[in-house]
């Protein structure tokens, strides 16, 4: 079967699947990825404990058209922020970012007030993950 | 929540029994031994000890009641274990935050925003002497959950009894120490493979002369179920890297009879009741066939496969979460009914955060109704002899066994790991569930069935760790650098460094002696990862 862009809605997209900070928790990360992948995107996934300097360098330097960053340890806040810093100070800030993990519904909203596109925790099914960043990039 | 799908109105509201096991294994729907003949499970205590390692089961010695704790300072996570110790706890369970799991200061950048967020800091030896204060090491046992710095803070346990005249050979409890599914599913790991394998090695070894009452590894398949695995999965890949362990020991020339006593295993319990009581019967079963046919051991307690077990974990959900209650103590249940040696069960806000003092209790309280009310305690494998629960083992221990010979035809658990093979392996599996989940397939009630409107979506109370916690840290942490001896840490850390150089010399002397001169985790492992490098992870997707 030919991918359409209701099979393959991120046909074309370059996105890069992240690790910040030093938690080792990456199924999410994985899945999510493989996910991104069968929806037709072109995924690059980072590995474990990556600094936020480091995934900023990545994004621009592959050009992408999204940043995920999944984060299960608690400090999403400060990892979250200082990835948007770091982006900003390449002039990348224009590159969405969103995020996955553990993340209390009131970090949710702050994470979003920052400036954070889409918030997915593990509940959410896939076919909203996917629907929502094919949004974010339409 | 604005995630809300059109795809949840065409999910089924009343999902279906279904017709297997959530390994995949069909079930029949009635079992007779006319139709489905069973092997002769023997008696609980003899080999292979597929009805438990004990001859009287629980009459004996209740299971250890081990609640996993640990956050912010020393000081903060003392208090929770004495409120534990308080409430009938048994034994303690130290989790430890993400610098001292990966070998980093808490004063290094990558470990600022992270400290004391998942477990306590313990840095060097002045915090867990904080730690365990007014506890005491000979009575109580401990578990650490600590892999890529094991050896570390075994060491430094064995200071900490040093220092408060403990005799070492009294000390009880567990490190987890078992790499090899770090580097499938925990991430902790540090150094390379072949150092680790060392490491661990030194460990066992060292504790068979010096702790023999504590277990230095529990080789544990928790994180790789917790990842995506399967029950039987969960299972065949733990006991694949338990007889990588086993190789590495005999090649050090350790003797299986010897050490095989002290190897200790940990396991997820999930929602499936009597595939997870096949699971385990049949993972007893393999382990003790395997030791005495593989490796010769004749010494019936080197060939007991003990292990512990967490309740809960991503069985957990979020939506309606005291649903969560619920399935721990059914997943307790189980966890008796297939003969554990210690338990954990998860709090209901498990999804959520670390658990309040409330959702602690309330965990803790459930395995006590469990032992105390339910009377499922009393007699040894009370499942056992029953048609289903033996046609079930033994078809779990045919898949776990072929699961194995996977493994090994790849070229055994070292390879496939290195070679990323089983993380990749896992990751599909993960996607795999994940996609069951969402399409229903697989039922959890209020996540993808009998959900509602208003259904609740948080727990009341909301814990959350002392934002000054990591303030306290550091400055304690720059306390204990001006306090101690300089040369003397310096002294040690050489030494550890030049034994590090020596292929096969036990490390475990020198790292106590670091420990006793207050050198940090940080300045232990820099000096290793000098001599050994760090683990480049295979990243495959």
């Amino acid at each position: 079967m030919k991918p359409t862009t209701e099979t393959a809605p991120l046909r074309g997209k370059r996105i890069l699947v992240a690790k910040p900070g030093l938690d080792g928790h990456d199924v999410g990360a994985k899945v999510v990825a493989l996910a991104l992948r069968d929806a037709g995107a072109d995924v690059i996934y980072t590995g474990l404990r990556k600094t936020p300097g480091y995934i900023a360098r990545v994004a621009v330097d592959e050009d992408v058209d999204a940043v995920g960053l999944s984060i299960l340890s608690g400090s999403h806040n400060e990892l979250v922020d200082d990835t948007l810093e770091q982006l900003r100070s390449l002039q990348a800030d224009d590159i969405p970012v969103f995020v996955g993990g553990t993340i209390p519904a009131p970090d949710q909203e702050r994470l979003r007030e920052r400036g954070v596109r889409g918030v997915f925790t593990s509940e959410i099914p896939l076919a909203d993950v996917i629907a929502t960043i094919a949004r974010m990039l339409s | 929540m604005n995630h809300r799908s059109t795809e949840a109105e065409t999910r089924p509201v009343v999902p279906s029994v279904g017709t297997a096991v959530r390994s995949g294994i069909e079930v029949p729907v009635v079992v007779d031994p006319q139709n489905f003949p069973f092997q002769d499970p023997g008696r609980p205590g003899e080999f292979p000890f597929t009805r438990g390692i004990f001859p009287d089961g629980y009459r004996g010695r209740l299971w250890t009641m081990r609640q996993y704790s640990g956050f912010g300072t020393a000081e903060e996570s003392n208090e929770r274990y004495r409120f534990l110790l308080e409430r009938g706890q048994t034994g303690l369970s130290v989790a430890l935050d993400l610098p001292t799991q990966c070998g980093l200061d808490p004063t290094d950048p990558m470990a600022r925003p992270e400290i004391g967020k998942v477990g306590v800091s313990l840095s060097n030896l002045s915090e867990m002497e904080i730690l365990f204060r007014g506890i005491d090491l000979s009575r109580i046992s401990t578990s650490f959950t600590i892999n890529g710095t094991a050896a570390i803070l075994y060491a430094m346990y064995i200071a900490c009894a040093d220092r408060t005249g403990v005799p070492r050979e009294k000390l009880t409890g567990t490190i987890q120490n078992d790499i090899l599914k770090e580097y499938v599913a925990r991430g902790t790991w540090i150094f390379p493979v072949r150092p680790s394998m060392r490491l661990i090695s030194d460990t066992i070894l060292f504790g068979n002369r010096e702790t023999p009452r504590f277990n230095t590894i529990s080789i544990a398949g928790a994180h790789m179920r917790d990842a995506g695995c399967t029950a039987a999965e969960e299972m065949a890949y733990t006991l694949a890297n338990g007889l990588a362990y086993v190789d590495e020991l005999i090649r050090r020339g350790g003797d299986a009879d010897r050490f095989a006593k002290r190897l200790s295993f940990f396991f997820y319990v999930h929602m499936d009741l009597f595939e997870e009581v096949a699971k385990f019967r049949a993972g007893r079963r393999i382990w003790a066939r395997l030791l005495k046919e593989r490796y010769g051991v004749t010494d019936p307690k080197a060939q007991m496969f003990r292990f512990g077990v967490v309740c809960g974990g991503s069985s957990l959900v979020a939506p309606q979460p005291y649903n969560n209650v619920v399935r721990v103590a059914i997943e307790t249940m189980a966890a008796v009914l297939s003969g554990a040696q210690s338990i954990f069960t998860c709090a209901l806000d498990e999804p959520f955060q670390i658990p309040t003092e409330f959702s602690a209790e309330l965990a803790l309280r459930t395995q006590q109704i469990v032992a105390y009310e339910s009377g499922i305690a009393r007699t040894v494998d009370p499942l056992g002899g029953g048609y289903f629960t033996e046609h079930l083992t033994d078809e779990m221990e045919k898949r776990i066994e072929s699961l194995m010979a996977e493994v090994e035809a790849y070229g055994g658990a070292v390879k496939a790991i290195e070679d990323g093979w089983l993380q990749l392996r896992i990751a599909h599996r993960a996607h795999e569930r994940k996609r069951q989940i969402d399409s229903g397939e697989l039922p959890v009630v209020g996540l993808n069935c009998f959900r509602h409107e208003d259904q609740t979506a948080a727990p009341e109370e909301v814990f959350s760790v002392d934002p000054q916690a990591s303030r306290r840290v550091l400055e304690k942490f720059d306390a204990i650098r001006d306090r101690r001896d300089a040369a003397e840490v310096e002294r040690a850390l050489d030494r550890l460094e030049q034994a590090a150089a020596v292929d096969d010399e036990n490390l475990m002397p020198y790292l106590i002696e670091c420990c006793h001169a207050y050198a940090t985790v940080g300045e232990m492992v820099a000096r290793l990862k000098k001599q050994w490098g760090e683990f480049e992870e295979p990243v495959r997707l």
